[in-house]
């Protein structure tokens, strides 16, 4: 009996599953709180097709973006994508869907479907090009677009803390677009820092309830810094 | 005199008020930071999910899980919480937000904003602007008041693709603080040095002139 142990041994275990066209939802804003192992292990599966949603599609060698050198990813939807030459080239050349979205409206979509939430009214993006097809309609006075929401057939997710049954505590603003990641996914997989035992962690402090979670590997981060900015001395 | 960057942002802080909540946007909107006046405190939220951002930090306190919507590296101050994306945009769309400072390439007459695309150049993407306009109350757009070539930036409507309609309160460029209601940009100050005509030369849009332009004081 398993019960409700999560963890899993191995990166091929955590990602068990993935498959040519599928969606993944990831964790992540910039460099910060990314699912760094999880994204090494797609490029290692070679995995191709994939549409992932995720705030940004990380730097040229690091992040999401080393997915793109292989091209495994069919379509991004992100709310900001300048970082990186390799994505601009393929873009560019039509390689790759690129579906821009506020990003307030994409973390909602995220916590929206994983809510069961199906759609949602927001005033972001009324009368510009984001509400291009898209249903207005008019409360106390001010107009309002609607979106759908997303889900994805994977999420990867990092946080700080996992007990060994899924809850989650995440860390500073490595948090970012994690926890909800966490519940948009039909297999959320988690990459954490630290495993602890059920009851080390305070029912009080969980970010995340192990509910959502079906996978958690131990990992070690490189945690690259793409700016650095320091006080003046 | 045109104002330069640092001062535009000077210009901004006076419209900082005690116990605000702000978020400040990149590029000059960030620089209102260093000039939060002494007698007031203000919390700057970022909309990755801080509020209470502080200082970037010494070297010895740096720390990749910690930073602003700019990916910089920063630390938090004494009462500040961290939060999820989607709980940071549920204050700013919910208006808990009091002042929002950011850039933009163009504003019109009736205070809609274009920001961050140019058709035929890459488009990065909106980040958290569409969020933001839409769901402040009180914003203001810094700026220089005309682009490299002299044509206006403020316009009677935006040539490019909008970020948001009717949102933006007031503008604070090199030249002048403007604020804009009822369809027109209401000239409020200029810049130390620059003269009524040389702004009504670089203002496209519908402007209304008082009497007296009193010049700012930095």
């Amino acid at each position: 009996m398993a019960g409700f142990n999560k963890v899993v041994k191995s990166y091929q275990e955590a990602m068990a599953g993935l498959e040519d066209g599928m969606t993944v939802i990831a964790g992540g804003f910039g460099l910060c709180g990314i699912p760094e192992g999880l994204i090494a292990q797609i490029k290692r599966l070679q995995t191709t097709n994939l549409t992932f949603v995720s705030n940004n599609c990380g730097v040229d060698d690091f992040g999401l973006g080393i997915l793109l050198k292989d091209k495994q990813i069919k379509k991004m939807i992100s709310s900001y994508v300048g970082e990186n030459a390799e994505f601009e080239r393929q873009y560019l050349a039509g390689e790759l869907e690129v579906e821009l979205t506020p990003q307030g409206t994409l973390a909602e979509k995220m916590r929206a479907g994983g809510a069961g939430i199906p759609a949602f009214y927001t005033a972001t993006g009324y009368g510009t090009p984001v509400a291009e097809g898209k249903e207005v309609k008019q409360f106390n006075g001010r107009q309002y677009i609607l979106e759908e929401s997303i889900t994805g057939d994977f999420a990867i997710v990092r946080a700080w803390k996992a007990d060994t049954m899924g809850n989650l505590i995440f860390r500073d603003t490595a948090m970012n677009f994690n926890p909800m990641a966490a519940t948009a996914g039909k297999i959320t997989v988690v990459e954490v820092e630290q495993i602890l035992e059920p009851g080390e962690l305070n029912p009080t402090e969980i970010h995340t309830p192990g509910i959502y979670v079906d996978r958690i590997i131990q990992a070690s981060f490189e945690k690259r810094i793409e700016r650095l900015t320091l006080a003046k001395q | 005199m045109s104002l330069s960057r640092d001062q535009i942002a000077q210009r901004v802080a006076q419209e900082l008020r005690d116990g605000y909540y702000v978020n400040l946007g990149i590029g000059i909107p960030t620089l209102v930071a260093s000039y939060v006046p002494d007698d007031i405190q203000v919390m700057l939220q970022s909309e990755n999910g801080l509020l209470g951002m502080g200082p970037y930090p010494t070297k010895e306190n740096v720390d990749a899980d910690m930073i602003n919507a700019g990916k910089e590296t920063v630390t938090a101050i004494t009462g500040a919480s961290i939060f999820s994306s989607a709980e940071s945009f549920a204050m700013i769309r919910g208006g808990h937000v009091d002042l929002t400072v950011l850039g933009a390439f163009e504003v019109d007459q009736n205070g809609s904003i274009a920001s961050y695309m140019i058709p035929g150049k890459l488009v990065k993407g909106m980040g958290g602007a569409m969020d933001l306009v839409a769901g402040a109350q009180n914003i203001i757009v810094t700026m220089t008041h005309a682009d490299k070539r002299g044509n206006s930036k403020l316009l009677e409507s935006c040539s490019l693709p909008l970020t948001g309609v009717n949102c933006i309160n007031k503008v604070v460029t090199d030249l002048a603080v403007m604020s804009i209601k009822d369809g027109a940009f209401h000239l409020e100050e200029r810049a130390p040095g620059v003269s009524v005509q040389e702004i009504i030369e670089k203002t496209a849009g519908k402007l209304l002139i008082p009497d007296q332009v009193p010049e700012m004081e930095l």
